[in-house]
């Protein structure tokens, strides 16, 4: 009788551990490359972010994420579907995985990491509110903005920063405040306010709308942290680390010189950081299932992240967004990565 | 005493010829007349005209200096609509929408494949004119080509991949088979016995070999003829899949548009008709059905679609992205549509079912020849107007990530290659241009219609 018990618990425990293994999805990674493209949730048109061009190809820095992520896994970074999402629908499509990464400037809050189901995998672009004023005001500095009537959107946490600010600067301001962006540009352009405030890669693209763009500059003062990234669902930390370590490569690519035009000379260089990151030394690239020369393909395709970030914003692109917050750490910026070893 | 005659009185005067006509006077007719009996009739009307006149003269003048005179017709970039750069005042930049007109028709649709989309296009055309326009011989094989041939075609053409090439294959393989049978009945008419009838096959048997069951067989050869383009297509130039992901556009805004109209007319009809019905079951389910989707905005269904229904279902059986907008518009329209023709059928008198129903006819032979050809022309305008609504509706679907033609418009304004101050208000003239055409020939044909069904009420 006993040994029956014992049987049928460890069949019942059996079947548990079966049904357990079956209800296990297979990974992310495995579903990507079953069905040879990768499902990408990026925006519905930002500038220099993602933007459909004269033939409906879709460029931009968080483009060129998706595209890095399609050449590290098959070699070509043309397979990606771009699924656009609007603001509303965003997490809910990566929470249904309906896309498998989501890549679309949405900023990383502590909400959004902890009650989602999702997790942001870094920062591709640090991003803050600024400020764009007359160059022939003579300013220079936000700290300097006192008694100044400043322009912006209603409603949105740009109000609430700019309040703020100005409050614990001890500076006079007005807002004037207006229903659209578009109709926040138009007032700042017809001269109803000495100031325009919005996130600072808006401002670079709002310039661009301007009669004289050259007559106004962009303030060095980033007034809140706006960190935008890639999320993906947090149940596969194995695509985790895929989609994090792409934007690593690509920083330490960077950091260490390899660039599109000479990654293949790079791959002779005796530099030990180099051969690691190339994958000529070790075998890195298969800690996160892929083959050891992962980053050569990322690189070949897409370059490394300071030529997609010049490429698409900044002196290549025309918002000419300076490197700023989003240089490397040993240049003064944010962006630093772990080394590859 | 003689008559008063010319002759005996020499000196009274009498007219021999008539005078030539005078014009009316220019109170009564000419331009001046005109002008005070149409705009200055009476006080109220001379106040509004003013004002009409004073807003034509501030507006128009200054439009037509920024659309028109101070436009910027042709350039590469935003460096071509810049006043600095061109050096002198810049209006519309008609440039941006030259540049970007391919996207605004195919959006995304990858360039190599975008001869698919023509062909859609014309045959598209060719369907509306053939049931549209009056002259067109053969109506009913161009009902046939428009609601069967052409949905067919487009799915075929517009989508492609390994599915629509074996559905293309079978529906081949069909045509032939009845292609064959129909051969063979044209010989020995005989074998159709069964499912015509003896008094049709008499009919049938009377004519010559190659003029028997013509009305099936025409259908059949338009569809050989149809189906055998593509597939040498197919066969030559590949029909690749392309995703709907990147389709985007005009071809999307009348896709919605087209599959809303055609799917919302004939559910609109059962849908009345079973609100109307005796059978306390069908009664339920429509009304329910309308009242439920008329007392929802067309934003929940379409966030339901693209936004929660992912949710429940799983991914792999999760309907494209495109898909599931495609049959909340059709129906969204559809319960609408009920209702206009609802207000139709109840416009029927009496007399006109109880004259059906003593002539013998069945129920549905009553709808089909008595009640409906009545009904669907009382409520043509409101056919046609939910038509219009649902047209412009269709730019709703870009809330839930769709690139309507209106969305493909937003979407280059924020590029920068064309960021100036008058590109947002030159892509929404283009816009508003486009959906007036549109909106305004829908509402010119139904008059034409209305006025052509209405012919035996003229007096």
């Amino acid at each position: 009788m006993k040994k029956f018990f014992a049987a049928a618990i460890a069949g019942l425990g059996l079947a548990v551990t079966a049904s357990a293994a079956s209800a296990q999805a297979p990974s992310t990674l495995a579903q990507v490359k079953q069905r040879n493209i990768l499902n990408c949730g990026s925006n519905t048109g930002l500038a220099g972010f993602g933007v459909p061009d004269a033939q409906g190809n879709w460029q931009g820095l968080d483009v060129e994420y998706c595209r890095a992520i399609a050449a590290a896994i098959f070699n070509d970074p043309n397979k990606v579907k771009f699924i656009p999402l609007s603001a509303k629908d965003r997490f809910t499509a990566l929470q249904s995985g309906e896309v498998d990464v989501l890549v679309r400037n949405s900023t990383w809050t502590m909400t959004r990491d902890a009650s989602l189901g999702i997790v942001f995998t870094g920062v591709n672009y640090y991003d803050g509110q600024g400020f764009m004023v007359r160059k022939k005001l003579g300013v220079t500095s936000a700290k300097q903005l006192s008694g100044a009537s400043v322009c912006t959107q209603q409603g949105t946490t740009t109000e609430l920063n700019l309040a703020d600010y100005f409050r614990a600067n001890n500076l006079k301001y007005e807002v004037v405040a207006f229903a659209s962006s578009d109709e926040t540009i138009k007032a700042y352009d017809a001269g109803r306010c000495d100031a325009f405030t919005t996130d600072a890669s808006g401002l670079y693209a709002e310039r661009l709308k301007l009669t004289a763009p050259d007559d106004h500059i962009v303030l060095p003062e980033i007034i809140s942290k706006e960190p935008l990234g890639p999320s993906v669902r947090n149940n596969d930390s194995g695509w985790f680390n895929l989609v994090k370590w792409v934007h690593y490569a690509m920083i330490n690519a960077e950091e260490l010189g390899v660039t599109k035009a000479n990654v293949d000379e790079m791959l002779k260089s005796p530099n030990p950081e180099i051969k690691r990151l190339l994958g000529t030394e070790g075998k890195f690239g298969e800690t996160i299932g892929l083959t050891p020369d992962w980053v050569v393909r990322i690189v070949k395709h897409v370059g490394n992240y300071g030529e997609s970030f010049e490429k698409n914003v900044g002196q290549g692109s025309l918002l000419k967004i300076a490197r700023g917050q989003n240089g490397l750490w040993t240049k003064g910026g944010l962006q630093y990565a772990p080394p590859v070893r | 005493m003689t008559d008063a005659t010319i002759e005996n009185a020499p000196y009274a005067f009498v007219r021999k010829e008539t005078l030539p006509q005078e014009s009316p006077p220019l109170s009564v007719a000419g331009p001046l007349a005109w002008i005070r009996a149409n705009l200055f009739s009476g006080p109220v009307n001379s106040l509004m005209t003013l004002v009409c006149v004073y807003i034509v003269v501030t507006s128009v003048p200054d439009l037509v200096r920024f659309y028109l005179i101070d436009a910027v017709w042709s350039g590469a970039n935003r460096d071509a609509c810049l006043a600095d750069k061109v050096g002198r005042p810049v209006g519309a930049c008609w440039a941006y929408i030259a540049d970007r007109f391919q996207y605004f028709i195919y959006g995304s649709y990858p360039i190599p494949q975008r001869w698919r989309v023509n062909i859609v296009f014309a045959m598209f055309a060719l369907g509306i004119v053939w049931l549209l326009w009056d002259r067109m011989p053969l109506k009913k094989v161009g009902f046939f080509f428009f609601f069967v041939l052409l949905p067919i075609s487009a799915y075929l053409l517009l989508l492609g991949g390994p599915a629509a090439e074996g559905f293309l294959r079978t529906l081949l393989i069909l045509t032939f088979a009845l292609m064959a049978i129909y051969l063979v009945l044209s010989f020995v008419p005989g074998l159709a016995r069964f499912w015509i009838g003896p008094a049709f096959l008499a009919v049938e048997e009377a004519l010559p070999p190659w003029k028997r069951f013509y009305r099936v067989k025409r259908l059949i050869l338009l569809s050989l003829v149809v189906l055998g383009v593509i597939a040498i297509l197919a066969d030559s130039a590949g029909l690749p899949r392309v995703d709907t992901g990147l389709w985007g556009g005009m071809v999307v805004t009348f896709l919605i548009s087209a599959v809303g109209i055609v799917f919302s007319l004939p559910l609109g009809v059962m849908l009345a008709l079973g609100r109307r019905s005796r059978l306390p079951i069908i009664q339920f389910l429509s009304v329910v059905f309308i009242e439920f989707v008329r007392g929802v905005p067309l934003i929940t269904v379409l966030f339901m679609a693209n936004t929660m229904l992912p949710l429940f279902v799983p991914q792999e059986y999760s309907p494209d992205r495109l898909l599931r907008p495609l049959v909340g518009v059709a129906l969204f329209a559809a319960a609408y549509m009920a209702e206009v023709i609802r207000g139709g059928l109840q416009a029927i008198p009496k007399g006109q079912y109880e004259g059906a129903m003593s002539l013998g006819l069945g129920y549905w032979s009553m709808m089909r020849l008595i009640i409906l050809p009545q009904a669907l022309r009382i409520v043509i305008p409101g056919i046609v107007n939910t038509f219009i609504g649902l047209f412009k509706d269709s730019t709703l679907v870009t809330i839930v990530g769709i690139f309507d033609f209106l969305r493909t418009i937003e979407a280059t304004l924020v590029d920068p290659t064309w960021a100036t101050p008058t590109t947002r208000a030159t892509g929404y003239a283009f816009a508003a241009v486009f959906y007036f055409l549109c909106c305004w020939g829908m509402s010119r044909y139904s008059i034409a219609v209305e006025q052509r069904l209405a012919a035996g009420q003229r007096r």
